[in-house]
């Protein structure tokens, strides 16, 4: 706790410190998540942009910590000027240290994007699935019942330590309507029946926590099926030469956004990148290099098939598939996580 | 250094020397503190001050004075039984009038969600709302935009922003909320979690202590009696564990622990388990990895006031014609008592903040206070918790610590 508090005076220090005198003024730092994902964005995103317009791009990493986004706008020192985040942004948005997006600056047309958010431009969307190790368990679950029948499928099965996706994927699971799910769990008779269906499986659970357990995991045979990202079981499949199977059935996309923190000097230039970073061209190479879903709707035509089938908003995938509600969350984290964390830890 | 008031008769400048004295002291003593003070300062400006702003922050949140003054003014003479008047609505249309203008709708939401969820959106989209109403009357058109505002709870949460005091973050961290007329009431059973936490946290400091006390003691004993070289090395051995950072020891019991891991294959090949014993992720695995790690701070201590023990003591004992025991018991082991106490102290207070190893190797019922401190700070955003969880902790370690003091009597504790 006190290095925390510690941790906290330094974030607050080290921003205090004029920091800014390093960037020149033809410069963009732009922040991910960092690995691959961030390597391929390079190539997809921040080289073109530097090519054609000139503005260098720095690059940082984080791990979703909104704090440090906090910080810098509360002591009015934003070295970052672009930030892809994912759900976080429900909450910065609230607090009022992100902008609010203004799309006729952007140039491009709100309605091709599926997952908007008024703080953000949705660049990609994770699926969240169910995968099984083909080599493991021939016949395999086709649909989200199957996560809960422990009849048919014994064993243990991972899941996110998290409330989102599991509540959502309990009440599917008890027989409601995919598109009618927030609306169940936005009761609390809605939310009693979601934990009463984790309830049936509880005791078979392996939670986890990071992308790169999923994976694992199944690698290990610790589970006989897990949630996982989609982007995590393809890259197993296509570098390790595992047989893993994703159930595309009930899938539950996660967007990532562009944000931008409050108080950047180079807020036009951070708006630039993104129309940039969000024309159709731009996102269809993002996608073959990863295989997230565009957010440019209208990226999905200038991709090939083939990087169409891994994408999660190839047509076939689509068909019984949901957008995580982040108004919903936003509203509702808060006391879900609690609830959660005391029926986890009971 | 008390100075010797010896008047000395006819000294040659005329000065007294008892005055020369107390310069010369004054002096040495100045100096001595323009050394201390870069060190006072440092602990000042990084400890104090930080600790100080937490334990204001745990109580302190006039989000809603400063960010809604029409609406906390008005609601002075509200008496919290109906819904208020026409008054207070057209206030709260003002203010998220200027809200919506000034983007702080966002900031009044998330404090208001934190207690009522789902007024968030709500909030914010009110102002969105309330900034087109141009002439009131506004009960009913602020009731029409959204019905939170003719919810009575959210104007008792309304009433008590009054105040830029708030004992909300305390409560909560202590299971308690309060209801839809302020009075406090214990949180929902499903939604009770924070008292399992501190009672757990506190539960596995006393365990890993005590285990750490059982290995070290007699570890200590033996490094005390050996060898200077023999000792040598092996005390080598034990701070050798000080060059690998905790974060790769923690990662190193997962892979001894775990289900297909070096010790669960070993035991399956030797056909003594016939299937992987749960070793990790549980409160087996967080507790013997914080063994390992906080070993040595317990050990030490010990081992310093034990060289310190002359050995002539027992000898002597045995020769008065005590057994090898008695003469340990009653003369060695009290000898020990201060090393124990301050290796047990340490290990103690610094396992009630432990974050890494309870996340890695412990599973969903081991996570200890600091890992809410954690989320709270770096996810959530909800600092005012954070303050608050961190305040109750660093208060129950101060009482434990008193308590300590009182019973062992910290003074007494020496190293070496």
């Amino acid at each position: 706790m006190i290095a925390r508090a510690l941790g906290v005076t330094g974030l607050a220090v080290s921003a205090l410190l004029p920091v800014e005198i390093a960037y020149a003024a033809d410069q963009l730092t732009i922040v991910s998540w960092g690995g691959a994902f961030q390597t391929n964005q390079h190539k997809a995103y921040f080289e073109p942009f530097s090519a054609a317009t000139g503005i260098k791009v720095t690059e940082a990493e984080w791990s979703g910590e909104t704090a440090k986004i906090r910080a810098m706008v509360e002591t009015k020192t934003v070295s970052w000027d672009v930030v892809d985040g994912g759900y976080g942004i429900g909450a910065m948005c609230a607090a009022g240290i992100i902008e609010t997006i203004d799309w006729k600056k952007l140039g491009l047309d709100p309605a091709k994007f599926k997952g908007r958010h008024e703080c953000g431009v949705p660049t990609s969307a994770a699926a969240n699935v169910i995968a099984y190790d083909k080599d493991r368990l021939a016949d395999g679950p086709k649909t989200i019942a199957d996560l809960f029948d422990l009849k048919k499928f014994p064993g243990k099965r991972g899941l996110n330590r998290s409330p989102q996706v599991n509540l959502e994927w309990a009440l599917i699971a008890d027989g409601v309507a995919i598109n009618d799910v927030y609306k169940v769990l936005g009761t609390p008779e809605g939310v009693d029946r979601a934990f009463k269906k984790l309830d049936t499986i509880k005791k078979d659970i392996v939670w986890w926590t990071t992308g790169a357990q999923p994976p694992q995991l199944l690698a290990d045979g610790q589970v006989v099926m897990s949630s996982a990202w989609n982007g995590r079981i393809y890259d197993a499949v296509k570098n390790s030469g595992k047989h893993f199977e994703i159930v595309w059935d009930t899938s539950l996309l996660s967007w990532d956004y562009w944000m931008i923190p409050k108080g950047t000097p180079r807020l036009d230039d951070a708006y630039k990148f993104i129309a940039f970073a969000s024309e159709p061209q731009a996102q269809a190479n993002m996608a073959r290099l990863v295989p997230y879903a565009p957010g440019n709707q209208d990226a999905t035509a200038l991709v090939d098939p083939e990087t169409l089938s891994n994408l999660p908003s190839a047509p076939d995938h689509m068909k019984n598939s949901l957008d995580i509600d982040l108004a919903f969350w936003g509203d509702n984290f808060d006391q879900l996580d609690q609830r959660f964390t005391a029926w986890v830890s009971k | 250094m008390a100075t010797t008031a010896v008047q000395i008769p006819g000294s040659s400048d005329g000065v007294p020397l008892r005055i020369k004295l107390q310069r010369v002291e004054r002096r040495r003593k100045l100096r001595a503190f323009a050394l201390v003070l870069p060190l006072l300062l440092f602990v000042f400006i990084t400890f104090v001050m930080p600790i100080g702003r937490m334990m204001f922050d745990a109580i302190h949140d006039d989000t809603l004075l400063v960010l809604m003054p029409r609406t906390t003014v008005a609601l002075s003479v509200w008496d919290g039984k109906d819904l208020p008047d026409e008054r207070v609505y057209a206030a709260l249309a003002g203010d998220l009038k200027q809200a919506w203008a000034q983007k702080t709708a966002g900031k009044i939401g998330e404090r208001m969600n934190y207690e009522l969820a789902g007024t968030a959106s709500q909030v914010k989209s009110s102002a969105r709302n309330a900034s087109t109403l141009s002439a009131g009357p506004y009960k009913a058109a602020m009731i029409e935009i959204s019905p939170i505002w003719g919810q009575h709870e959210v104007w008792s949460l309304l009433k008590r922003g009054r105040s830029s005091y708030t004992a909300f973050y305390l409560l909560r961290s202590v299971d308690f909320q309060y209801g839809s007329d302020s009075q406090i009431v214990a949180s929902p059973p499903e939604n009770a979690i924070f008292r399992d936490i501190f009672l757990r946290t506190l539960g596995i400091s006393i365990g890993v202590t005590a285990a750490t006390l059982l290995l070290g003691f007699p570890l200590a004993y033996v490094l005390a009696i050996l060898p200077p070289r023999t000792s040598n090395l092996l005390m080598m051995g034990i701070l050798m564990s000080f060059f690998t950072s905790v974060l790769v020891r923690t990662t190193a019991w997962v892979v001894l622990l775990q289900d297909h891991g070096v010790i669960n294959e070993t035991l399956m090949t030797l056909h003594i388990l016939s299937q992987p014993a749960e070793l990790i992720f549980n409160r087996f695995g967080t507790v013997l990895a914080m063994t390992h790690i906080q070993l040595p701070f317990t050990l030490l201590p010990i081992y310093s006031v034990m060289k310190s023990i002359s050995p002539n003591h027992v000898r002597a004992a045995r020769s008065l014609g005590a057994g090898p025991f008695y003469a340990f018991w009653k003369v060695y082991f009290p000898q020990t008592l201060p090393g124990i106490a301050a290796g047990c102290l340490l290990t103690f207070i610094l396992c009630l903040g432990y974050y890494i190893t309870p996340a890695l190797v412990g599973g969903p019922g081991d996570m200890m206070v600091s890992n809410f401190v954690a989320t709270y700070t770096n996810e959530q955003l909800n600092w005012g918790m954070a303050s608050a969880l961190g305040a109750i902790l660093l208060t129950a370690t101060l009482l434990l610590y008193f308590v300590f003091n009182k019973l062992v009597g910290v003074d007494r504790i020496k190293m070496g």
